[in-house]
């Protein structure tokens, strides 16, 4: 069958399931959009191609399905670099597409022109450009799987427009010939079973899992081989929800602003099982001083994880899920009692907590409390960057994955509320929650329009200190309480931006405000903006300064 | 510690960029690279030298491998291998010292493959240090340009670097 390349692209996108796509239109994919309009494809409209991007991916990770994002040459496909970045950062599977200058006029610096691949080239898995009409399908195919399988992430097709006006014949490849990419899932029968040995000789054994739980569906397996063995558990900002928070034997978050039992329990373990984890600055502190004592078995579907930033004892390559599986077939529970009685002191002596005096400011904790209670747990949350982002991950608990999205890796302001609206894309029958910062909600605050015209009810959150309060924050510790350039003084009034664009917005100042707002939103309709002015001087506790060991908490022993 | 790594690439365009941008990116010291063909068909084979401990070079190896049009990274330092580089020496020549400078050619088993009244080209093929210790001598002649290729490398024996063990 005779077909023009952008009608190729809308075959391969059915062939591929994609029901919808996010994006924003321009000159050199003209010939797309037209196909997309004659398809009637599901298409949402942005404000801004970072929002798309930011939304293809919340799209992804509340669905586990791949994103899809669509972008013109030039300034559209670089307005795309931060929403790839952060998405590559995360493992998250995402297709962007842009159109690219037709092909002899690349390299001439024609009008919007943008060397996309060039840039994109270290924040993506893989990306292609397109330059022969007759590769376009298996491309396509090879885009989708290599973004959805192995170690997740972004891939990006670079259009020229004369591709996707030239016509050939069509013939989607049934398989995938890619012999120099090939992901292992089953982990080595014999490093399953020295990983098993090492778990029943274990004193203080602790499981550390991540993302990678998220994205192999592998949140059942997790907990069941932590009920088996005993084993506490501490999951990463991405590995959230992987683990439901009211399970005994969870001790919340490690790492930088981690709970205290977490810490401990990491920097006193004889052995760490890493799953699906990274070891990220932002858990281990000082790498030098991180669990000196532990052992550590690192599960991870990505060779090049293992032994990057600690070294593994036992290094298992594979797809967590299936890895899981067999070592629940061989452990034992180890005799742990002592180190679990001791765990669970921890938790039990040094919780989270924070004080919300009755008369007082607003404190931000009690916002996120409120909004767990008032939402009965039960929503989609997405967050932003910043000091809101920390509190919501330690006051807003979670039953099952999907439900927390956040920007970990690439830390993106902004990431939050288009997020949500890729959330709300995705299952538009529940609630979705955007605890959004009041500096970072206007780096995409545009996308108001894209809510009200889409009618997704998204509920966004301003924990608003008129502050970046994060970087307030480090200021206040570490440079002395001068503030330079971290006030927002001059922000708008986010009731009123959100009813300009035909968004409901409401404001809370007082503790008594807080519950009526919240419940008023979640009664309300359409997307609602929530304004909460709260007390700007909150700091985010505990916190272990950069380049510290874990156990170094500031505000650890008060709490 | 220097090592050299084979590294088998599909031959696509940008691939050079790929291999020669994740090593800048993630902060690996290139010594030299040397990019030709294979035997094979859309196959080019890179060889690349670098400054780099055991472990990091693991970690290079992994990266690299994770490039989806890298086939087969090896590290041939682990193994016994072998290693040349090729350089072209334009050498200051007057007359009188065409003598002195052809006996070295021939010790070192190099050739002279350009001769002007002024100066010679001496093709000189080795490992590094040969051509370390060749160019040392050329010096007292006055070198006044070199082109070098870089190091390639093969596995000793019959095993081809498909068949290496890391
Ligand atoms: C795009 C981007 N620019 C800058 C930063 C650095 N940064 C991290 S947190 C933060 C403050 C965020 O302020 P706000 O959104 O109001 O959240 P708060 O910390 O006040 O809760 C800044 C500027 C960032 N993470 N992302
Ligand atoms: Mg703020």
């Amino acid at each position: 069958m005779r077909l023009n390349g952008a009608q190729m692209v809308l075959r391969c996108l059915e062939a591929e399931g994609v029901e919808v796509v996010f994006g924003y239109p321009g000159g050199a994919v003209l010939t797309l959009y037209d196909e997309i309009y004659k398809k009637g494809l599901r298409h949402i409209l942005t404000r801004h191609e970072q929002g798309a991007a930011h939304a293809a991916d919340g799209y992804a990770r509340a669905s586990g399905k791949t994103g899809v994002v669509i972008a013109t040459s030039g300034p559209g496909a670089t307005n795309l670099v931060t929403g790839i970045a952060n998405a590559y950062m995360d493992s998250i599977p995402l297709v962007a597409i842009t159109g690219q200058v037709a092909r002899p006029g690349i390299g001439t610096d024609a009008f919007q022109e943008a060397d996309i691949t060039g840039i994109t080239l270290p924040i993506t898995k893989h990306n292609y450009l397109v330059t022969k009409l007759e590769e376009l399908p298996r491309i396509f195919k090879e885009a989708f799987h290599i973004a959805g399988t192995g170690r997740k992430g972004p891939v990006l097709i670079d259009l020229p427009k004369d591709v996707q006006i030239e016509e050939g014949d069509f013939a989607y490849p049934q398989r995938v010939e890619l012999s120099t990419y090939r992901p292992v899932y089953e982990g080595h029968a014999g490093q399953i079973s020295r990983a098993a040995t090492a778990i029943r000789k274990a004193k203080k054994p602790v499981i550390y899992s991540g993302g990678g739980v998220v994205s192999s569906g592998a949140s059942a397996e997790l907990l069941e081989f932590s009920k088996y063995t005993g084993i506490p558990v501490t999951t990463t900002l991405t590995g959230l929800g992987s683990i439901p928070s009211a399970y005994t034997y969870y001790l919340g978050m490690p790492g930088m602003h981690g709970t205290y039992a977490a810490n401990h329990a990491l920097s006193n373990a004889d052995l760490i099982i890493a799953v699906g984890a990274r070891f990220d600055d932002r858990v281990t502190g000082k790498v030098d001083a991180f669990a000196v004592h532990a052992q550590v078995i690192h599960i991870d579907i990505d060779p090049a994880e293992i032994g990057k930033n600690v070294a593994a004892a036992i290094p298992i390559v594979g797809d967590v899920k299936l890895v899981l599986q067999e070592l629940l077939k061989k452990a034992k529970p180890p005799e742990i009692e002592e180190w679990q009685n001791q765990v669970l002191a921890w938790k039990k002596e040094r919780p989270l907590r924070f004080h919300q005096p009755p008369g007082g400011p607003v404190k931000p904790q009690f916002v996120i409390s409120e909004l767990y209670r008032l939402t009965g747990g039960d929503a989609i949350v997405t967050t932003d960057v910043g000091q809101h982002q920390m509190w919501a991950a330690q006051y807003y608990p979670l039953e099952k994955p999907r439900t927390f999205i956040s920007s970990g890796g690439l830390g993106t302001m902004g990431f939050g509320f288009p997020a949500a609206i890729g959330a709300q894309v995705a299952f538009p029958g529940r609630t979705v929650l955007c605890i959004a910062g009041d500096g970072s909600f206007q780096m995409n605050s545009q996308e108001l329009a894209t809510a009200v015209c889409h009618k997704l009810p998204v509920k966004v959150a301003i924990i608003n200190n008129q502050y970046l309060g994060m970087v307030r924050q480090w200021q206040e510790f570490f440079y002395g309480g001068r503030y330079a350039h971290s006030c927002l003084a001059g922000s708008p009034d986010f009731v009123k931006l959100a009813e300009a664009y035909g968004a409901a917005g409401m404001r809370a100042s007082t503790v008594e405000e807080v519950p009526r707002v919240i419940a008023a939103a979640l009664e309300t309709e359409g997307p609602v903006v929530m304004d909460f002015h709260v007390d700007p001087q909150e700091n985010v506790l505990p916190m272990v300064a950069p380049n510290t060991s874990i156990v170094e908490m500031i505000g650890g022993d008060a709490l | 510690m220097k090592r050299v790594l084979a590294i088998l690439v599909e031959d696509r365009p940008g691939v050079l960029t790929r291999v020669s941008g994740l090593f800048s990116r993630r902060g690996y010291n290139i010594q030299n690279i040397a990019v030709g063909r294979t035997i094979e068909p859309g196959i080019s084979r890179m060889t690349v030298t670098v400054d780099a401990d055991r472990v990091t070079v693991e970690q290079i190896v992994k990266q690299l491998n994770k490039l989806v049009n890298v086939l087969k990274v090896s590290d041939l330092t682990e193994e016994s291998s072998v290693g040349r580089e090729l350089m072209l020496i334009k050498v200051k020549a007057e007359p009188e010292k065409r003598g002195d400078i052809q006996q070295l050619v021939a010790t070192f088993r190099a050739k002279i493959i350009d001769v002007s009244p002024d100066s010679m080209i001496v093709e000189v093929t080795g490992d590094e240090n040969k051509l370390q210790a060749f160019m040392l001598m050329m010096q007292e002649f006055g070198i006044k340009e070199i082109a070098a290729t870089g190091n390639v490398a093969l596995l000793r024996g019959g095993r081809t670097t498909r068949e290496a063990r890391n």
